[in-house]
């Protein structure tokens, strides 16, 4: 069988003692920069480019380099469940209850669920790569503007189930981050917009000064406001793996999410970016306990962050079946390729399939190694809790402005990050939550963007949208998803008619 | 004015690093006698996000000047509006040779689409010299109807209000490309912006949208792989890795002659002493056989050492300001 004596090649390749050294260099070093927030993958890879053009294989380079990639991925939980201190858009969708969790004093079973969800949603998306690559980015290009546009908002109207409060907040906070989400320079004809005159934010608005200003300072903030609270940051630090019970509990989230995270990480304009709220929005849907879900539900962190792990993987098949990355980090991956003599395009399957296929065994293996690097850790990261919130806050604002400038030397992100710091405190106390809010300035401008492109390319006729099967299906998902999100709202109103008359 | 503000913070957090800066000048650091140029790190600032062309491009460079000049290199990305915000920048640096940028075909375009531009691309900025000119190919989505460059043609002319040409955003290098091809063919067709190449490709792969014209750095493997229409080459000459490929000249678009020169570049007033340790170091680097190698595999080629000097790259650039002023007038970006 062709496909047994690829993967046989692959771990091959894989298993050799240098290129095991690599993906554990990878994996390690990518862990690190996903728990530093704001240091991001794509700068360490920028770094570290120029010194895997001497190596000997370019598989070594491409093995280290990919596991950066999702190290860094798995990496990034650990700060938002402990701090609250997301660095990457799915991240958000993890701190909302994995940061309740440890609130709870049950941060090593967020992070334990957190770490065996990704390795089992890895291994499973490895294996859908391995087997169905080529076809699956045939099925991604099917995936025009009107499409995108589409899944966008199924997307959005999922996301008013983020919140755990008023459902009226929840959308005022989408679209507000939908505007937030529309500064700087417009793609179509370059207009620049809410930009006041700054040439810098002409760029927009980056998205790690709006998440750690909106998430981490703002929970700081509330924390010295309320003092009785920062006793509770020091946690009751409970047993740090989870239960047989806990386990049984995330089986089936975990394998939702890991069919999610597969299928939305193949498409190359932004899928990876929807995988983890997606994830979350169908898990609150379908648990039968929606209340637990933002007050430290499992399925919560096991979920988007499975979700998330899958798509990293599966967003390698436009890469290596295409040529087209996407993610920025693969697009540095491509300058690898280039560098190694390799030209990325979508012959690379069959002219380098030591290369494919190594790469592909060194992700499961690397799924492997961060499991066993991270589980040992958890109680190290735990015990970060106990530092005293008068060194701890200090140095989580110092940490986060120095990742946040370091990605593009910008001075106005770390202004960023004070104003949307006491923003979202502000939010905060008036009970609204930052998750919709980060979603809809991640989203909007894939709506955005998307609506033009369709209808710059149907020479401006609507109907684009209902007469393309694949966008007409999933508008109609939408609407049905809108409905069912009206529905319990009525019910409810009916509850509350009867716990009065108690 | 609420516009001053952040200047004058800028301006006063200047003042309080003076003192510092003239510590580290007094301790033999950076920015001392151009005779010791140089004698601190240097950087490279690039305009576009890492991973792109120009980028790179700027890494395949960097390793041998660094040889060359016995310091390290450090190639910072500034992105953002066209590569203006990292122009503006460097134009603001300290003429000591230490900041320097590189900016390809976009250095010359900026004027007309940014008319409120805060640097003048000619004033503030000495030349180092070029580095590259990379050809562009024009291509479609592989089930597109015309077969060759002139059925492309009058294809479009028919069809004009149904063809759909894909660009990477304003001031990018297919956006221009796809300015000078509507010109020369007479027609304004619908053009579809991306964020980025990699966006647009994809959609012409899977059959979004019809054409666009694009640098061989992104297209050569697309087209030897057979998965796009290939109709010609932006360039006098043919290129060595599409040697089928006609030029623009050969199927009847003489007009559509343009390639993505880049270059380097310091800020004005910088000594002449340190320009030309970064000319030779530049020249000495594109004469080295690794980088011609990894420039080969991009589909591009250094410029000819004879071209490699401030004069030559400074005369480019002040014929390009002026040509892409003509052809983009009306076009603009703000």
């Amino acid at each position: 069988m062709e496909l047994f004596d690829n993967i046989v090649l692959g771990f091959e390749t894989a298993l050799q003692w240098q290129n095991l050294l690599f993906c554990l260099i990878g994996v390690a070093l990518g862990t690190a920069v996903g728990v530093l927030p704001g240091i991001g993958p794509t700068a360490t890879v920028a770094m570290l480019l120029p010194i895997t053009f001497n190596f000997d294989e370019p598989v070594s380079a491409l093995i280290m380099l990919a596991g950066i990639y999702y190290g860094a991925q798995y990496g990034g939980s650990t700060t938002a469940i402990l701090l609250n201190l997301p660095g990457e858009s799915s991240a958000a969708v993890t701190a909302i209850d994995g940061h309740q969790m440890a609130l709870q004093g049950r941060a090593g079973h967020a992070l334990a669920v957190a770490a065996i969800g990704s390795f089992v949603a890895g291994s499973v998306a490895t294996v859908v790569l391995a087997v169905a690559a080529p076809p699956l980015a045939r099925a991604a290009l099917k995936f025009g503007a009107a499409e995108y546009f589409a899944l966008v908002v199924l997307g959005l109207i999922a996301s008013i189930t983020l919140a755990r409060g008023s459902a009226v907040k929840a959308l005022a906070m989408v679209v507000l981050g939908i505007l937030l989400g529309a500064v700087g320079q417009d793609l179509s004809s370059g207009t620049p917009r809410f930009t006041f005159g700054f040439r810098e934010l002409y760029g927009g608005l980056e998205f790690v000064a709006v998440a750690v200003g909106m998430f981490g300072v703002a929970e700081i903030l509330k924390n010295l406001h309320d003092p009785e609270q920062r006793g509770q940051l020091v946690g009751r630090v409970t047993n740090l793996m989870p239960s047989r019970a806990d386990l049984k509990r995330i089986v089936a989230p975990v394998l939702r999410a890991t069919g999610i995270g597969s299928a939305l990480g193949v498409l190359p304009g932004g899928g990876h970016v929807l995988a983890s709220y997606a994830s979350y929005a169908v898990e609150k849907k379908i648990s039968k306990n929606p209340r637990e879900f933002g007050r430290g539900a499992i399925a919560g962190v096991a979920g988007p962050e499975s979700a998330n792990n899958a798509a990293a993987q599966t967003s390698f098949i436009p890469l290596l079946t295409l040529g087209i990355p996407a993610h920025p980090v693969m697009a540095l991956m491509i300058g690898a390729f280039i560098i190694q003599g390799i030209q990325p395009g979508p012959g690379v399957m069959e002219q380098q399939p030591v290369l494919v296929w190594g790469l592909i065994a060194s992700m499961w293996i690397g799924n492997l190694l961060l499991v066993v690097l991270n589980l040992p850790l958890i109680g190290l990261w735990v015990r970060m809790l106990s530092v005293p919130y008068d060194v701890l806050f200090p140095a989580i604002v110092v940490f986060a402005c120095i990742g946040t400038y370091s990605l593009s030397q910008n001075a106005y992100d770390i202004l960023a990050i004070a104003f949307f710091g006491l923003l979202g405190f502000v939010l905060i106390r008036c009970g609204c939550e930052p998750a919709p809010l980060l979603l809809g300035f991640v989203l909007g401008p894939l709506l955005e963007e998307n609506a033009r492109r369709a209808l710059q390319i149907s020479h401006g006729d609507p109907m684009t949208f209902v007469t393309r099967p694949i966008s007409a299906t999933m508008l109609g998902l939408a609407v049905v998803a809108l409905v069912v999100a009206l529905l319990p709202a009525i019910r409810r109103k009916r509850e509350v008619v009867f716990s009065e008359e108690d | 004015m609420a516009d001053d503000r952040p200047l004058r913070t800028s301006l006063r957090i200047g003042a309080a690093l003076t003192p510092l800066a003239m510590l580290a000048a007094a301790c033999g650091g950076g920015g001392g006698d151009p005779a010791d140029f140089p004698d601190d790190n240097i950087e490279i600032v690039v305009p576009f996000s890492a991973g792109g062309p120009t980028d790179t491009v700027t890494r395949m460079i960097a390793e041998p000047m660094s040889e060359e000049l016995g310091v390290e290199i450090i190639i910072q990305n500034v992105e953002g509006a066209g590569g203006t915000v990292a122009a503006g920048q460097v134009a603001e640096a300290d003429p000591d040779g230490y900041t320097v940028l590189m900016h390809h075909i976009g250095m010359s375009t900026a004027p007309t689409l940014y008319p409120d531009l805060p640097f003048d691309p000619l004033a503030d900025f000495q030349t180092v010299g070029l580095v590259t000119e990379v050809p562009m190919t024009i291509i479609a989505r592989k089930d597109f109807q015309p077969a060759t460059l002139e059925e492309l043609i009058s294809y479009v002319e028919a069809n004009e209000d149904k063809v759909t040409y894909a660009n990477a955003g304003i001031g990018s290098a297919s956006h221009l490309c796809g300015v000078l091809l509507q010109q020369a063919m007479g027609v304004k067709l619908q053009e579809v912006p991306y964020d980025g190449t990699a966006p647009a490709m994809a959609d012409i792969l899977g059959g979004q949208v019809d054409f666009m014209c694009d640098q061989t750095t992104n297209t050569t493997a697309q087209i030897n792989e057979g998965k796009v229409k290939a109709y010609a080459v932006t360039t006098t000459e043919r290129v060595e890795s599409l040697p089928d490929l006609p030029t623009t000249a050969e199927g009847g678009l003489a007009d559509v002659e343009v390639s993505v020169w880049h270059g380097l570049y310091v800020p004005a007033d910088t000594p002449e002493e340190v320009v030309t340790k970064l000319t030779d170091a530049l020249a000495a680097a594109l004469e080295d056989q690794s980088v011609i190698d990894e420039m080969a595999k991009l589909g591009t080629a250094p410029v000819e050492p004879e071209r490699v000097t401030p004069e030559e790259h400074t005369t480019v650039l002040e014929e390009q300001v002026a040509s892409w002023g003509e052809t983009l007038e009306g076009i603009e970006a703000e």
